[in-house]
């Protein structure tokens, strides 16, 4: 049960390996005893983030995942809330790939988007029906301020992104009477794995700073928060700048 | 039960936090009672009664939560020997109506009227005679429990359940629901206080005072104290102590209706407080306003129920004003052998810049035999927080050296700490589960509390 001052005891990672999802089970790992569930395809990455959260005293325990198996994802999550409730799910993740194959190589475009948004919708039914028979509990959603205004330079994930946000919304409304609440992060430029080699891009931040967001927005019960907050004036106005001068900013 | 008599609500307690989902009945009698408790999914029910504990033990997400407000009817009074017959969602305020005409007080009130017979019995609440008469479950003569079997059992404090009717007595509704208990009312010759008022320049005078053996010529006793000040001023008190007036006590004026019914509420918050009205700016001001208030010493002086032990219900819905991140109160005892603990978490409190204005000091006197009931000789404090951060973590230290000191939390009011740090307060827990698990090997009765806790 999440307490009075908004800390969960138990948290379920769609994407066990996702460095935010990670911080994010970290740092309530700090706060409070913490049972935390990580779902995700074997491996050696994932072992190494079981044993690292344990190292704070979290009791781990992993169950396999793929993200591309769609028809598995209800069996997935009935299994994840099989030992008790689960207080907080993370939906994190999702792949970046090369922005110019992705519009050009097909396998690797439906690839992206089947990902990040046809198995981000598949785990939010399962998840929304564990949720509303349980009464409680909060669903953090991992989305990007790519997909507020889809852009030239990496418009396949944008669009995946985009779809992504707005299906993490609307579930948050749905579920709202149910008692759930959805928070849907949208970082900017995070250095992690994903984003290695890349160019930093202005504001950029950190897996720790976009968690301690989300941990923020969830103990206030936001539905939607941008990381670092800026992010959001930013967008705002990119959101309404006219297509033929959109079209020649460097971005 | 007819489907149609359930309702989906999102409920949270007094302290409007935390809040969950839970389908709602509302029956009226207890045969409609028993019926809801028979559809009960896997998710289980809890009753509950008025909401005012802070934090979610009345709550049950996803399950079953029976509202026992409608089964408030007052069965008897008898007025030569006190014996009142309540059905379990009978509040306090109303029993206190009802029995005054009878020259009969209510025998334990908390700081609300506001509370059903079932919550008194659940919480095995106190009040600010703690020292003089004990706690709710003192008082109790018998009960109807209704176990997760679908079977009623009437217990007593020494039958052949009275191992049941201990764990029911401060068990938080895990055990059961009560539907009727027989509470034997204390008699009274007037519903006026005679009051001595002492104000105290910081701790060591509050605590001396406290210590100096005047304490028990008074059946209710506490003091209001300053939580925030960092200079001398802190601990600084307000002690309201007193006793029922005898009739040949009162003043002429009050003789003509001496159990009148005297508890005048000024007005009830609206809904629209906003977060941070609650700070250390406000809350100073209103304690320097609440300290300057008190004479500094008055004595013998008739007070009414409001006056003396209600003030808050001069305000209704004040839970309000913390606008809508809500609070938590902190309640905890310590023997009073652990002076010194006390006076340094009185000191962390005022350093750790979260800011309480509603401060109780109270000394408590033997507990009973129930396994989960709070009381216990020593010094209780209770503090109320708004949600802010670092709220959790500074809660938690406070936990450790409630803990260290032999102290423990009070369920009615614990919203957050950790379910080790529970187990290790009560050392009666085991037995309780025992008991419990006895009459309810599934965990039909199951609440947010009890999840959170792992009881």
């Amino acid at each position: 049960m999440i307490n009075a001052v908004g800390t969960p005891q138990s948290l379920l990672l769609l994407g066990g390996t996702s460095e935010i999802g990670l911080a994010i089970a970290a740092n309530y790992a700090k706060q409070r005893p913490l049972t935390v569930t990580l779902a995700a395809r074997p491996s050696a990455r994932l072992d190494a983030a079981a044993e690292q959260l344990r190292g704070l005293g979290a009791t781990v325990r992993t169950v396999a995942f793929d993200a591309r198996d769609f028809d598995s994802h209800p069996k997935v999550v009935a299994e994840a809330f099989g030992d008790g409730d689960i207080d907080v799910a993370v939906v994190a993740f999702g792949v970046l790939g090369d922005a110019e194959q992705l519009w050009q190589d097909h396998a690797a475009g439906v690839e992206a988007a089947q990902v990040n948004y046809t198995a981000a919708v598949s785990v939010g039914i399962a998840l929304a029906e564990r949720f509303g028979a349980q009464g409680h509990g909060s669903i953090i959603a991992l989305s990007s301020v790519a997909g507020e205004r889809v852009r030239r330079s990496n418009f396949v994930y944008g669009s995946t992104k985009a779809g992504f946000d707005g299906f993490y919304l609307g579930l948050g409304e749905a579920l709202r009477p149910k008692g759930i609440t959805v928070t849907v992060v949208r970082p900017g430029f995070v250095h992690t794995k994903m984003t290695e080699g890349l160019k930093a891009a202005p504001m950029a931040t950190t897996p720790d700073k976009v968690a301690q967001i989300a941990v923020d927005a969830v103990r206030a019960r936001r539905d939607l928060v941008w990381a670092p907050a800026p992010w959001r004036v930013v967008m705002s106005v990119l959101r309404h700048v006219p297509r033929p001068i959109f079209r020649k900013l460097p971005i | 039960m007819e489907p149609g008599q359930y309702e989906t609500r999102r409920l949270t307690g007094w302290g409007r936090t935390a809040p969950t989902v839970a389908s709602v009945a509302t029956p009226t009698t207890p045969e409609d009672v028993i019926a809801a408790v028979a559809t009960a999914g896997p998710r289980g029910v809890i009753a509950r009664g008025l909401g005012r504990s802070y934090g979610d033990p009345a709550q049950n997400a996803g399950g079953l939560v029976v509202d026992m407000t409608g089964l408030n009817r007052i069965h008897s009074i008898d007025a030569d020997s006190g014996v009142a017959v309540l059905d379990a969602g009978v509040n306090l305020d109303q029993l206190m109506r009802a029995a005054l005409p009878f020259g009969l007080w209510v025998p334990v009130l908390p700081g609300t009227r506001q509370v059903t017979i079932g919550g008194a019995i659940g919480s095995d609440i106190h009040g600010k005679n703690h020292h003089s008469a004990g706690s709710f479950g003192n008082h109790v003569l018998a009960m109807d429990l209704l176990v997760a079997d679908g079977s009623v059992r009437t217990l007593t404090p020494d039958g052949p359940e009275a191992e049941l009717f201990w764990a029911t007595v401060g068990g938080m509704g895990l055990t059961g629901i009560v539907l009727r208990a027989t509470v034997a009312l204390k008699h009274t010759e007037s519903a006026y206080f005679i009051s001595d008022t002492d104000r105290t320049a910081d701790l060591d005078e509050t605590l001396a005072v406290f210590s100096n053996g005047t304490d028990d010529s008074y059946e209710y006793s506490m003091a209001w104290f300053d939580s925030i000040s960092t200079d001398g001023r802190l601990g600084r008190a307000v002690f309201s102590r007193g006793s029922l007036a005898k009739l040949d006590e009162l003043p002429k004026k009050y003789r003509k209706d001496p159990l009148r019914f005297d508890a005048p509420q000024l007005l009830t918050l609206p809904d629209v407080f906003p977060n941070g009205l609650a700070n250390k700016l406000t809350f100073k001001l209103l304690g320097e306003a609440w300290y300057r208030k008190a004479p500094k010493q008055s004595r013998g002086q008739v007070m009414n129920l409001t006056a003396f032990y209600h003030p808050l219900d001069m305000f209704g819905e004040w839970n309000r004003a913390y606008g809508t991140h809500g609070f938590l109160q902190y309640q905890f005892i310590i023997p009073f052998s652990a002076d010194a603990e006390l006076r340094s978490i009185v000191r962390q409190m005022a350093e750790s810049g979260h800011v309480s204005f509603l401060n109780v000091f109270k000394r408590m006197g033997e507990g009973n035999q129930a396994p989960l009931s709070f009381p216990q000789p020593g010094w209780t404090i209770t503090v109320d927080f708004p949600i802010t951060p670092g709220l959790h973590e500074f809660c938690a230290r406070l936990d450790e050296q409630v803990l260290a000191a032999g102290g423990r939390l009070y369920l009615a009011k614990e919203s957050r700490t950790a379910p080790e740090t529970f187990h290790r307060m009560y050392p009666g827990l085991d037995q309780w589960r025992k008991t419990r698990h006895a009459v309810d090997p599934d965990g039909l009765f199951t609440s947010d509390q009890s999840r959170r806790l792992g009881l």
